[in-house]
């Protein structure tokens, strides 16, 4: 085997990298379990207030409060993340360094800076646009997608509403953002929004369907839509004669997994509209699609939305797929945002490798490919379990 | 292909073609163009280009300069292949004045034309895939262009608007060391047509977007009067430097790549190899290169005599000609311009009808225009 041979600055990041690694399994174990310790901190804060006769009816409004600022703020710095880890992904695969002056390091700073700068601009309603819907799309479609990391398993107890019906939950809510497309496209008076918001009607309401359908074997194995039960039954590992082999990821269930994990990758990137999936936005063609005559906070928003979506869609594929918060040593909420991320670099993967498809083709793809794949994947399911 | 419009049965309800204005601020017009397209839904019924937003009037202003001078001018035309402007202004003031160019001046000049035939081609493979939607390959593309235009720069100080090919031969000799550095240009521009296809050319749904898309047949491109790669992709093995050869292109040995049916991955593909072949005449070229001068002698003030001259040469983008005519002076009593992007453009009204919106951008990237050139 020909080891590479690594130059200086090479050893540097190499070791940099390391050091980040380290010392990001270091803190994770030292901060343990974030689930148990939240529990800990609302039961103090419930006696708390039992003890200075605060009435209980208070509480809940306070506790959802609480947990959707912590989801809110998960959300945007996870989004602000993702946006800098594409730049750099994107930057490397291209031969680039990206953002490298803002904020010293790596330009890590960069999309601090640009957050300001878009709550800064000006906001524009265009003369021809309806200004109600105009201004209501970046909120349809944004709001859904916070929606859904209600029902997102985070790790072991960490997870704000733990509904038996959590998989189904998550669908019909993400379908809603939709509407929010199709609003933009067309309150904002524009040929080429109106186009980009067709386009994404049609593709999301086609593209939800096989998605859907390829999560049915896992419902069928595991028997409940419960998203921790699904994560749940994935722990511990296949043994060959008492030797862990394989994890009992569902990814790794014969056939079954495999077509069901591809059929949800492509149609969850589809659904994020990302390259090669990006036909409602597709610059080369409607300019920016339905988000053409949108600028500061409310393009924010359909941005933040659609970064949200593709983190939603990551950590879905890793408690579906990935076995949700397993692994070894570190606690149970730091595997699932390395398995989530992981998948992220998958998403970034795709969108700066691969050309658009058309928006007919990606139609047929769907219609004619996915959805009988899928199909056959429920029967297979379906024998697999009566045999 | 006739699209219908469909009455609904007892409703009184009727549809109507949208219009669509693709430019001329459009990211994928490749400047300022500017199609009318009328559309059912999303399939073309009508395409109407519209140019002129970039006219400057070249061909008048070469009336009000002196030779020399218009070479500058001729440099903004096609932007991307600057050498090639230079060098049929350069034989067509020859070929009036019957100069002839000594040996190492005419592989200096093929060498030069056919690096600047590269840098062009890659432009259209960079652009061509963020037309499509794969914004990668512009990147990659572009750091070989950078290599191309590091030794342009050298040789003429320049990196778009070279004028380096001059009336009676070159600027100036190569510098020390350029053709060393030339060759391993060559030796690393080689295996990156490799990383290329792997990139782009194999991708299935760049081969999906592009294989019998905007079939351009072989009879109505010659009735057009389509010159170039886009003659040559529908299957036409028309090419000046063989069968016109100007600047001792017969003396090199390359073949010229031909499509199949005529579609956009035929233009895009035939593109490719030509940068290939390039690669083996600048090679073979630096073999060839005799010593000696590379200037013929040329009166300090050129009036050439009175007459008309028409000269062409296979520029990247197709045949681009020039017809002069002087009445002896030392300004040019009449210019124009054959420019090859201009009139291979006048065919998309013809291929785009019955495309979907997202073929229109394919379409037009893979005929590969230059607005400079279109408007002159």
């Amino acid at each position: 085997m020909i080891l590479p041979v690594w130059n200086e600055s090479q050893k540097r990041s190499a070791l940099i990298l390391f050091g980040i690694a380290s010392a990001g399994a270091g803190i994770s174990i030292a901060i343990g379990e974030i689930g148990a310790r939240f529990s800990k901190i609302w039961a103090c804060l419930s006696s708390f207030a039992l003890k200075n006769s605060i009435p209980t009816a208070l509480l809940t409004p306070l506790s959802m409060i609480i947990q959707c600022s912590i989801l809110i703020g998960f959300i945007s710095v996870s989004v602000m993340f993702m946006v800098w880890w594409e730049r750099k992904v994107s930057a490397h695969m291209q031969n680039r360094l990206g953002p490298m002056f803002t904020g010293g390091w790596h330009g890590w700073a960069q999309t601090i800076a640009d957050a300001i700068k878009l709550l800064l601009k000006e906001d524009i309603i265009p003369a021809e646009a309806n200004p109600w819907v105009h201004r209501l799309a970046p909120i349809v479609a944004f709001v859904p997608a916070f929606l859904c990391y209600a029902a997102l398993p985070f790790g072991e107890g960490l997870i704000s509403a733990d509904l038996d019906i959590g998989i189904l939950y998550i669908f019909a809510i993400s379908g809603l953002s939709v509407l929010g497309i199709v609003m933009a496209g067309w309150g904002s008076g524009n040929k080429y929004s109106l186009l980009g918001g067709l386009r994404a009607a049609a593709q999301s309401v086609s593209y939800e369907i096989p998605r859907v359908l390829s999560v049915v074997p896992i419902l069928m194995m595991v028997g409940s839509l419960k998203l921790t039960s699904i994560a749940n039954v994935q722990t511990g590992f296949w043994q060959i004669a008492g030797i862990p082999v394989l994890p009992k990821w569902f990814i790794f269930y014969p056939i079954v997994g495999q077509i069901a994990f591809l059929i949800f990758l492509i149609s969850s990137v589809a659904e994020t509209n990302r390259t090669p999936f990006d036909i409602a936005e597709a610059e080369s063609e409607l300019v920016a699609g339905f988000h053409t005559e949108y600028s500061g906070m409310k393009f924010s928003f359909f941005f933040l939305a659609e970064y949200a979506y593709v983190f939603l869609s990551s950590g879905l594929t890793t408690v579906l797929f990935l076995g949700g918060g397993s692994g070894p040593i570190l606690p149970s909420w730091s595997w699932f945002l390395l398995k989530s991320f992981a998948v992220v670099f998958l998403f970034l993967w795709f969108r700066w490798t691969f050309p658009r498809l058309r928006v007919d083709r990606l139609m047929e793809f769907t219609w004619k490919f996915l959805l009988p794949w899928s199909f056959v994947n429920i029967l297979i399911t379906g024998f697999i379990l009566l045999f | 292909m006739n699209t219908e419009i469909v009455k609904i049965q007892g409703q009184d309800s009727k549809t109507e073609e949208m219009i669509l204005n693709l430019g001329p601020q459009h990211p994928s017009t490749h400047g300022v163009l500017r199609v009318i397209l009328k559309m059912d839904g999303e399939v073309i019924t009508s395409a109407q280009p519209d140019v002129g937003y970039l006219h400057r009037g070249t061909e008048k202003l070469a009336e009000n300069r002196t030779y020399p001078q218009m070479l500058v001018i001729s440099d903004r035309w096609d932007y991307l292949a600057a050498m090639s402007n230079n060098l049929v202004w350069s034989l067509a003031v020859e070929k009036l004045m019957q100069i002839e160019v000594p040996a190492r001046g005419q592989i200096l000049r093929v060498i030069m034309v056919e690096l600047n035939r590269i840098a062009s081609h890659l432009v259209f493979f960079g652009t061509y895939g963020i037309d499509i939607g794969a914004y990668t390959p512009f990147l990659y593309a572009f750091r070989e262009r950078e290599k191309i235009l590091d030794l342009f720069e050298e040789v003429s100080g320049a990196r778009m608007t070279y004028n380096y090919i001059r009336i009676g031969g070159v600027m100036a000799d190569l510098p020390k060391d350029w053709i060393g550095r030339c060759r391993s240009f060559l030796e690393w521009m080689k295996p990156r047509f490799v990383e290329y296809d792997t990139l782009l050319t194999e991708n299935p749904i760049f081969q999906d977007r592009t294989k019998n898309i905007g079939i351009l047949p072989q009879p109505l491109a010659i009735s057009y009067g389509i010159s170039g790669p886009n003659l040559r992709g529908s299957s036409n093995p028309f090419d000046l430097r063989k069968d016109a050869p100007y600047c001792l292109y017969d003396k090199f040995n390359f073949s010229i790549p031909t499509g199949k049916n005529g579609d956009c991955w035929d233009r895009y593909w035939v593109r490719i190899e030509e940068m290939k072949e390039s690669v083996k005449i600048i090679e073979q070229a630096l073999e060839m290169l005799p010593e000696g001068e590379c200037n013929a002698k040329v009166p300090r003030i050129i009036r050439p005599p009175i007459g008309e001259v028409y000269a062409q040469i296979e520029a990247p983008r197709g045949m681009l000609g020039i017809y002069l005519v002087s009445d002896g002076g030392d300004k040019p009593y009449r210019v124009h311009v054959r420019p090859p992007s201009f009139i291979n453009l006048a065919v998309l009204q013809e291929i785009l009808v019955g495309m979907k919106v997202a073929d229109v951008i394919a379409i037009l990237g893979s005929i590969d225009i230059v607005l400079g050139e279109v408007d002159r």
